[in-house]
């Protein structure tokens, strides 16, 4: 078994990883338990994606490998810093979206150089200046698509050892969804990993080549995207 | 291993912990995530995100106003009608005044120092807890966030001290050397301050209600800590006992603010102070920097669970 490990370079471990949230509603604590043993080693070069039925972990889990929420028992090994496409909870309503753009690549953590000499290919690539001078005006004044594009376009712009995208591609209009499919792929090239939560089995089988499923908080099936996907839509046609 | 025949997946992953994969992380020099650094990397990678601590604070103190008319006159609008309310309720309607010299300049001078102090506070309370959306998409050292408000509390003094230096010159109190002696004070202020928002940052993570409290608790720290009256009248002769005196004069709040009106205010001598001042506001500083700055790192991995 380690012989056949050893072949690729591993870069997340998840060895074991159970979660639990801490939910207090008044005066009461309950305990959630959102991953319940989850076990996978992923290698450089591979896009994995993420399938299951709402509540069945996938976010949870995603946020333990990217270290910002600690298993309570297993553990999680990462190569470099892995890095969730989340960059939309450092911007700002009230700001303008130039400020955001700053402001959001700071919080991903790049330098101000690097902000500065990717600054015009983010509002760009984000399209917001295509119709009127956005990129001036408050956030809060876009519509939620542009919105979306703009927060998609910073999370984007840096390269990523790891890189994990949570349903970000639902957003934006078509010609939106056909560069960010162009841009992922490019990511995938230079990340070592990508993991991708989606919705949309065509975007699973399309991007990745491997897929793992999770129901109630464990792993149910690790494998070929082709051959999960259709495991788990059979699965979901039994159950109705 | 956990294949049977009833099982209705196809093909269910392999349950259960495998010996060998923290032997084949170290192999290949993988560490583990969300553990907790060291603190002199905790202190490094803080340090490498300072453009993020400053370009956050001034986000936040920017969007404060951004929808208002007059927009950002008001950073400086606020502290003095802030300084109006107190000159009424104290100087004109309850004339705690007596005794007092250039009172204007002595209690808009205690207002805007405490409301540093304060509001910081207050802020760190509120530095995690309204920033979960953050803490729990992106991986940076989370004493960022408490550090931040802070800074954006520093910068709403330098608004305030604009306001103050407007005051004090319609006073007859004007602009001479021994003013800088209000950068050292106020300094070491901002070091204390910031040390009591990580800390109150880490509390607050774990017991929410803690923000419900502190504004009675801010409270009663502004009315023993000299904002409107003098400590120095309170504590002369032996009125009082002298561990109530020697607590009075030591709290750290009284400290800075007194040092500030005896770095701006001509009236306000030395023998104002109490021994040992400056000895005294460098000592909380270093205690709540350093203190508060560890004791927030301890719970670095738990913020933002549950
Ligand atoms: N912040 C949270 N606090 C408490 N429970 C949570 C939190 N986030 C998720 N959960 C719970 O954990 C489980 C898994 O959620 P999640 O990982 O978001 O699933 P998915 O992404 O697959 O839809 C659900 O039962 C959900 O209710
Ligand atoms: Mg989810």
């Amino acid at each position: 078994m380690a012989d056949a490990y050893d072949a690729r370079t591993p870069t997340v471990i998840a060895d074991d990883v159970h979660i639990t949230y801490r939910v207090h509603s008044g005066r009461t604590a309950r305990e959630v338990h959102a991953v319940k043993g989850v076990t996978f080693v992923a290698h450089k070069g591979e896009a994995i994606g993420l399938i299951g039925s709402n509540g069945s972990g996938k976010s949870t889990l995603l946020k333990a490998v990217a270290g910002l929420i600690r298993p309570a028992r297993g553990r999680v090994y990462t190569r470099g810093q892995p890095s969730l496409l989340g960059v939309n909870a450092a911007l700002m309503n009230d700001l303008t979206g130039e400020r955001n753009v700053v402001l959001g690549g700071l919080a991903m953590g790049m330098t101000r150089r690097q902000v500065r000499e990717r600054y015009q290919r983010i509002v760009d690539f984000s399209g917001i200046d295509d119709k009127g001078d956005f990129s001036t005006l408050p956030m809060r004044t876009y519509s939620s698509g542009m919105a979306a594009r703009l927060r998609f376009s910073i999370a984007a712009a840096r390269s990523h050892d790891v890189l994990m995208i949570d349903e970000a591609l639902a957003t934006g209009d078509a010609a939106f969804q056909r560069r960010s499919k162009a841009r992922i792929a490019e990511l995938r090239a230079t990340a070592g990993t990508v993991f991708l939560v989606s919705h949309h089995h065509r975007t699973v089988t399309e991007t990745c080549d491997r897929a793992l499923w999770l129901e109630a908080g464990t792993l149910r099936m690790d494998g070929p995207a082709a051959d999960v996907v259709a495991a788990y839509e059979a699965h979901a046609k039994a159950k109705k | 291993m956990t294949l049977t025949a009833t099982s209705p997946a196809p093909a269910p992953a392999p349950a259960g912990p495998a010996p060998d994969l923290a032997a084949l992380a170290a192999r290949h020099g993988l560490v583990e995530s969300g553990a907790r650094p060291c603190l002199p990397e905790y202190t490094r990678r803080l340090w490498g995100r300072r453009h993020f601590v400053t370009a956050f604070a001034t986000a936040r103190l920017t969007a404060q106003y951004s929808r208002a008319r007059l927009g950002q006159l008001w950073q400086v609008m606020t502290p003095l009608l802030n300084a109006t309310v107190y000159y009424f309720v104290f100087g004109v309607l309850l004339r705690t005044k007596e005794g007092v010299r250039d009172f204007v300049p002595f209690l808009v001078t205690g207002v805007f120092v405490w409301t540093f102090t304060s509001s910081t506070v207050l802020a760190g309370t509120r530095a995690l807890t309204g920033n979960l959306g953050l803490v729990r998409a992106l991986h940076f050292p989370r004493a960022a966030l408490p550090v931040a408000y802070a800074v954006q509390q520093l910068q709403q003094l330098l608004f305030s001290m604009a306001a103050l230096t407007v005051i004090l010159c319609c006073c007859g109190q004007f602009p001479r050397p021994s003013w800088l002696l209000a950068l050292p004070a106020l300094g070491l202020q901002a070091t204390f301050n910031t040390g009591l928002a990580l800390v109150m940052a880490r509390l607050a993570s774990r017991t929410p209600d803690i923000a419900q409290l502190m504004p009675f608790a801010l409270r009663t720290w502004m009315y023993v800590s000299g904002v409107m009256w003098s400590v120095s009248h309170a504590v002369r002769g032996d009125k009082m006992p002298h561990l109530v005196a020697v607590a009075l004069e030591w709290n750290p709040a009284a400290l800075y603010i007194d040092l500030t009106r005896f770095a701006l205010i001509d009236s306000f001598a030395a023998g104002q102070l109490p021994p040992y001042a400056w000895a005294g506001a460098a000592g909380w500083a270093l205690l709540a920097g350093v203190g508060g700055f560890v004791f927030f790192w301890q719970a670095e991995e738990t913020y933002g669970r549950g």
